[in-house]
């Protein structure tokens, strides 16, 4: 499962990150920082060819020799970036579909939130459950 | 692969099917070089087996003289040196030779082709024309030798023998021949292929299939594989030639992976030995030969599998021109490496690993260079980077490992551990000896010196660094920049440290990444003190002190370091000056009291909320707040008159995000607009001029755009923004110890002069260290105003009411003037509302403080004498006041009040809010405070109502009065007296009983005299109507008159109507149905007086007469009218003079009824000279009114009668026109005409003939 869970918004400031608790929380800051270069490449490159149709999934963003950085952009251009450790190769494309997928459902829910101010961090339990749930298991 | 002289062959990589040459070896070689020039110069469609797309082939070949040994042997699965095809070449033309040797032979070729299980095979006879001449005679037909052959041989495959005619002539028919032979050959060449590939290829799946059993080897398999793969490369196919490497790859990948889930295969073992030699990829060759025979011995490490097997994928993508899929595969490979290797626990020397990935990055990006031209690369920046970047990062790593980062140099430890690394490196291979480049030779140099490291290491860092600038991903050229800071910092060398920090920072804070602002500010704050640089260092040292990602530890570290720079001893006046926001945030303001506006030298207290951001409590030796002060210049006079300006808010909360990071939602949302709205007005007569919107922090908006950087970062805070002005007022607080969070601060703020003051800065000062808020924003003022005196008066209880006494509240709000004593209001008095007298009057000061007040009420002035009162106090007084209600039309004429001005009439008017009539009574008080005026209104309502009537009983008269009370309150009404003004004689009799009388509210009270006259009923009366009212409850001295004047004219009874019913001769009574008479007997009662004469008229026999006009008409439907219902008499003008009609009436229901309405009117004949048309149908007598309708447009016909008709429209436009000439009808006065049959009835019996009763039923 991912080791780190990042929702960046569209002005790219990180809306919610959590990374496992026992690595480096500062690497992966850095890694999902890094990785918005690739996110507005991926996203200036589908923009010119598709226009509108687009695929939230962005794949791949890049590989490192320790993690594997995946990226979503929702159509609000806001960000979800899963970093996977690279020995975990249990996780085919399909599960990391899904998991931004279910990532995204619940991130909507956040915002349906009447009382959730747009913009925020993100501090919903349900987010957050979501969230733990799809992370890897320590301890 | 035994036979060792085939070995050069697959070096060189350009390999050609093997077709071996048996027989004529000299003619062979005659044909050979058009042969393999023709051969691939068409291409040929190949259609291949499981399913796969057929392929167009340019087929090649390599001819070599047949031998036994080519011939593969049973279990050899080499394809590369299979002979695909096997030729013989013969240009016997004679039976006999071909009997005696050719045939043999060919026997011999054909058996040990046969031996091998080759039917690969095909027979060229050649013939030449000039041997068919030479041997003319006794040779047999040439196409015999070919059937020999053919019948020989071929016994079913006639097509294993072609013939070639005259191959070295230029001539079609040897074109032709060379043509279908060319044909051939592919033909045969392409069946082969398909045939023997076809073979290999379910061998190889059966191997394959076979991988779970115990003995089963990836290393033969592999070997087998590549042999397909080496085939397709060798027919060009190198999509083909690939896909075998990547199933040989995904096969191994799957074998770690299943190793990792804990399933072993035991070839794998050999895999997992130490790695010894970490020497990188080698690409430069098409074969890495090493490691293949490595691979076939089973002896290759998985580094030496990995890199053999992707330097083959990168040939072949080479050749297929797809470079980047190299580099991107290439990344790929080396993470994918690294974590097999990990997957696998194969030990790994430390850095080893590193060794080899830089190695092989750069052999990558040397082999990319090496097929792509300097512009392709730099296209392409975003494939390579990536491999910049990674072996940037593997230098880094190594230098540290071995020591070469830092200031001292390495240690022994590091020597030898560089020494172990070297010495996996082996030996430089032959390919990159020459070169000076080659990384071999990098990676041995970085590893040798410091120097030599610093300079490679720098080269890639900028190089990765550019790429990424040059392809836009800024944060990753930032983070590379970042990792060279770190380099720089570990040798000593913060300077050039710092550009790259501060860049980092730069975008971190931008950006809103907390946790990396908070780690690269800590190496910035590093940084800063290693060089130096105090202030910047402090002023980061705050941010990192109020950071909340740093333990206690930290920031209490870094507080600290401010507080001791702070203690030291002042050895220079200059003081340093930070940034407010880093230390404590300004949250609120409050002014004390709220409104932030008081009168000058009123006391004022401004209230801040400062909350500290330092993790200990900080003493401020000084808070201070600089004003700025406006002078309000408008201000003194507008108060007075004007309406209340916009009030401050008491309250100012000031919102600000972490300083520390960029505020996310704050700084992208950016500050709310602040819109005003503006209205001009003209000074003169306040009408608007113009109004318009502004932005009150356009400002910010402004520099927001053309300002990147944040506030927050260090170098922002410009010393001349900062400096506290000198000589400004200030706001100053000394000692003040601030802790943790939210801290308040009361100041006094000046209010001497009247203005506007705006908070600017703020600054505190610890020691040496001075914090500065360089601007208060939303900006924050308060008012300080100066107030002119203001009087005002209104009712104490809505309505006032007109007649009675009421009491009046003077308001009278100081200002800047200071009541002393004797000082006094004069106000003007008015005839119309005096000021009551009153001896307990006093005057409430604002504070409970009271005084007394003293009246003193002349012939045209009261004054009122005011007790001493301080500025800006409230002074209150009450005063009674009666307004006097005007009780009829005089009209005094006007007056001039004392101060001049003209008196204002008071005006009753009907207000429509009330039934009351309301009167404005206007009031002018002089001040001594000013020399002008003071002109106030007040208004009051009459609470009563009076109406007159005048009712007469034949020749008596008696005079009604209704009082109708308007108001809501109840009164007494007493004294009620009526009196008539001009004539004594008259008497007026009071009907009325009661004395007193309860008047509630919205009632009315009728009162009625009677009117006697002795001599003569003068015409006209002048009546006056008085009561005395008073409040119900109330004493007698209460009780205030009211009057009522009222005229009645023409009050005489001219005339007596007198009506009698007759009924039909015979009749007693009345029946419905029947006509009976009405007789209509007007009597004229008195002489005729002075003001009649105008309405009489001389008849021509000199009798003096008036003309009236009567008509009967019944409204209610009771009467049908036969005949005339109006006419006209002449009635002399004498008394008693009586005049009958005779009408005749049905009346149409049975019962009494009610006499029809009879009317006299006064007819005024016209007064012109032009005497009237006379018109046959003008008659008076018409009574006709459809008559009258249809004759509008018929002048002549409504000349003498129109009148009668319109009565109410006399003086309408159409009559206007018409002149005055017409004869008008003119009702008498009430009281003038007595009729003694009004309200008569009489009695109507039903018909008596029939009893029908109509019932309608529907």
């Amino acid at each position: 499962m991912a080791v780190c869970i990042a929702v960046i918004a569209k002005q790219n400031y990180p809306l919610y990150i959590r990374s496992v608790p026992t690595q480096n929380e500062l690497k992966f800051h850095y890694t999902v920082h890094t990785s918005l270069d690739v996110v507005e490449e991926k996203i200036s490159a589908v923009g010119k060819s598709l226009g509108d149709q687009r695929e939230l999934y962005l794949g791949l963003l890049y590989p490192t020799e320790d993690y594997k950085v995946y990226g979503y952009v929702t159509n609000s251009k806001v960000k979800f970036v899963i970093v996977v450790d690279s020995s975990n190769t249990s996780l085919r494309d399909n599960e990391i579909r899904s998991m931004f997928r279910k990532l995204h459902n619940s991130f909507t829910d956040v915002m349906c939130n009447p009382f959730h101010n747009p913009g925020d961090p993100i501090q919903s339990k349900t987010f957050d459950g979501i969230v733990s749930g799809m992370m890897v298991q320590t301890g | 692969m035994e036979c060792q002289e085939e070995k050069p062959i697959i070096y060189t990589m350009e390999n050609k099917p093997i077709v071996t040459c048996a027989g004529d070896q000299g003619l062979f070689t005659s044909l050979y070089t058009s042969l393999a020039q023709q051969l691939p110069r068409e291409p040929m469609e190949w259609r291949r087996t499981y399913g796969r797309a057929p392929k167009m082939i340019h087929l090649e070949a390599n001819f070599v003289q047949f031998k036994e040994e080519l011939l593969p042997k049973e279990g050899n699965k080499a394809l590369l040196t299979f002979p695909f095809l096997h030729i013989y070449w013969t240009d016997c033309c004679d039976t006999e030779a071909y009997k005696s040797s050719v045939k043999e032979d060919m026997m011999r070729w054909q058996n040990s082709l046969r031996a091998h299980g080759s039917a690969d095979w095909v027979i060229i006879v050649v013939e030449a024309n000039d041997t068919k001449k030479k041997n003319k005679t006794n040779i047999l037909p040439r196409s015999s030798i070919v059937d020999k052959i053919r019948s020989d041989f071929c016994n079913k495959q006639n097509d294993r023998c072609v013939v070639l005619s005259d191959p070295l002539k230029d001539s079609s028919r040897s074109q032709e021949s060379w043509n279908s032979l060319l044909l051939k050959l592919r033909t045969l060449l392409l069946m082969s292929f398909t045939k023997n590939l076809g073979r290999f290829e379910d061998d190889m799946r059966t191997l394959r299939e076979k991988r779970t059993q115990p003995g089963w080897s990836f290393c033969e398999y592999f070997m087998v594989q590549e042999e397909l793969a080496f085939v397709f490369e060798m027919l060009q196919q190198f999509e083909d030639a690939l896909v075998q490497y990547d199933e040989l790859d995904a096969l191994f990948t799957q074998y770690v992976l299943n190793f990792g889930a804990g399933d072993t295969a035991n070839w794998l073992g050999s895999f997992c030995a130490p790695v010894r030699s970490w020497s990188g990829l080698l690409l430069r060759r098409p074969i890495d030969m090493e490691k293949r025979d490595g691979i076939q011995r089973g002896e290759a490490s998985l580094l030496d599998l990995r890199s053999y097997l992707f330097s083959r994928q990168c040939t072949l993508l080479i050749f297929l021109q797809r470079p980047w899929e190299v580099t991107q595969r290439a990344l790929e490979l080396l993470h994918n490496c690294v974590q097999e290797l990990h997957l696998l626990e194969v030990p790994v020397l430390e850095g080893a690993l590193d060794c080899w990935v830089f190695l092989s990055c750069l052999e990558v990006l040397h082999r990319i260079e090496g097929c792509c031209d300097q512009a392709q690369l730099a296209a392409n920046c975003s494939h390579t980077v990536g491999l910049w970047a990674y072996a940037t990062d593997k230098l880094k790593s190594l230098g540290e490992l071995c020591g070469l980062v830092s200031e001292k140099g390495p240690t022994s430890e590091d020597l030898n551990r560089t020494v172990d690394l070297l010495a996996g490196l082996g030996d430089e291979r032959p390919e990159t000896i020459n070169s000076l480049q080659s990384p071999y030779k990098k990676l041995k140099e970085a590893l040798s010196s410091l120097e030599a490291f610093e300079r490679h290491y720098l080269e890639l860092s900028h190089a990765a660094m550019e790429m990424y600038r040059a392809i836009s991903r800024l944060r990753s050229a930032r983070l590379v920049g970042k990792s060279l800071a770190e380099f720089y910092m570990r040798k000593g060398d913060p300077e050039r440290a710092e550009t790259f920090l501060q860049e980092a920072l730069k975008s971190y804070v931008s950006e809103g990444w907390s946790l990396p602002v908070t780690h690269t500010r800590k190496q910035v704050a590093e940084c800063q003190k290693l060089l130096g640089r105090t202030e910047d260092y402090l002023q980061t040292s705050a941010l990192l002190a109020g950071d909340v990602n740093l333990t206690m530890e930290e920031r209490k570290h870094f507080c600290q370091e401010i507080l001791n720079f702070a203690g030291k001893s002042a050895d220079h006046s200059h003081k340093l000056t930070l940034s407010m926001g880093v230390f404590a945030q300004l949250t609120r303001l409050q002014f004390h009291p709220a409104a932030a506006s008081v009168h000058s030298g009123a006391a004022l207290q401004v209230e801040l909320t400062l909350q500290c951001l330092m993790p200990i409590s900080v003493r401020i030796q000084e808070v201070a707040a600089s004003i700025h002060f406006d002078v309000d210049h408008g201000g003194t006079h507008g108060r007075s008159t004007g309406v209340q300006r916009q009030t401050n808010p008491g309250t100012v909360e000031f919102h600000q995000g972490n300083p520390s990071v960029g505020p996310p939602s704050s700084s992208t949302a950016g500050p709310s607009l602040e819109l005003d709205e503006i209205q001009d007005r003209s000074p003169s007569d306040n009408s608007l001029n113009s109004t318009g919107l502004i932005c009150k922090n356009a400002h910010l908006f402004v520099r927001r755009h053309d300002n990147s950087s944040l506030p927050d970062t260090p170098n922002c805070v410009s010393p001349p923004s900062v400096v506290m002005k000198e000589g400004a007022q200030m706001l100053k607080m000394q000692d003040v110890t601030l802790k943790p969070g939210n801290n308040s601060i009361i100041f006094t703020a000046p209010s001497g002069q009247p203005g506007t003051y705006t908070l600017r800065q703020l600054c505190a000062t610890v020691g040496q260290v001075q914090f500065v808020l360089p601007h208060i924003y939303p900006s924050v003022q308060y008012e300080v105003y100066s107030q002119e005196p203001q009087l005002t008066v209104e009712p104490l209880s809505e309505p006032l009411l007109a007649g009675l006494p009421q009491t009046v509240k003077f308001t009278l709000l100081t200002g800047h003037y200071n009541v002393k004593k004797g000082v006094a209001l004069q106000l003007s008095n008015t005839d119309t509302m005096p000021i009551l007298p009153s001896t307990t009057c006093t005057a409430r000061i604002s504070n409970p403080a009271a005084g007394v007040l003293s009246i003193q009420s002349s012939e045209k002035v009261t004054s009122i004498s005011l007790p001493p009162t301080p500025p800006y106090h409230t002074l209150e007084f009450q005063l009674e006041v009666l307004c006097i209600i005007p009780s009829g039309s005089e009209r005094p004429a006007n007056e001039r009040l004392t101060n001049g001005e003209v008196r204002h009439r008071p005006r009753s008017y009907s207000h429509p809010d009330t039934p009351m009539t309301a009167i404005d009574q206007r009031m002018s008080i002089d001040c001594p405070w000013s020399i002008y005026s003071t002109l106030l209104a007040l208004t009051f309502y009459i609470p009563f109502k009076a109406k007159h009537s005048l009712l007469c009983a034949g020749n008596r008269k008696y005079i009604q009065v209704c009082v109708q009370n308007v108001s809501d309150m109840n009164f007494m009404l007493a004294g009620v007296k009526l009196t008539e003004k001009q004539h004594v004689s008259l008497e007026l009799q009071s009907l009325n009983t009661k004395t007193q009388q309860l008047l509630c509210n919205k009632h009315s009270m009728f009162c009625l005299w009677e009117v006697r006259w002795k001599d003569d009923l003068p015409s006209c009366l002048q009546c006056v109507f008085s009561a005395n009212f008073a409040p119900l409850n109330q004493d007698v001295s209460a009780f205030k008159p009211f009057h009522y004047q009222f005229q009645l004219e023409r009050v005489t009874t001219l005339y007596s109507v007198r009506a009698e019913i007759l009924p039909p001769a015979g009749e007693q009574h009345c029946r419905s149905g029947l006509l009976c008479g009405l007789e209509v007997c007007i009597t004229r009662l008195t002489e005729p007086a002075e003001g009649e004469m105008a309405d009489e008229k001389t008849d021509t026999d000199g009798l003096r007469s008036t003309k009236l006009m009567y008509e009967v008409a019944d409204s209610s439907s009771n009467w049908a009218v036969c005949g005339k219902s109006s006419g006209m008499v002449s009635m002399p003008v004498t008394a008693n003079a009586t005049h009958k009609v005779q009408i005749e009436v049905m009346p149409l229901f049975a019962g009494h009824l009610p006499f029809p309405k009879i009317q006299v009117l006064k007819y005024l004949p016209h007064t012109a000279s032009v005497p009237i048309q006379p018109d046959p149908d003008s008659c008076v007598e018409n009574d006709s009114l459809s008559l009258l309708d249809k004759a509008l447009d018929d002048q002549g016909d409504t000349a003498s009668i129109r009148s009668r008709g319109s009565v109410h429209s006399v003086g309408s436009g159409d009559q206007q026109q018409k002149g005055v000439a017409m004869p008008r009808l003119e009702p008498f006065s009430p009281g003038q005409v007595f009729n003694h049959s009004h309200a008569q009835q009489v009695l109507v019996l039903p018909a008596t003939d029939d009893h029908i009763m109509e019932v309608n039923a529907t």
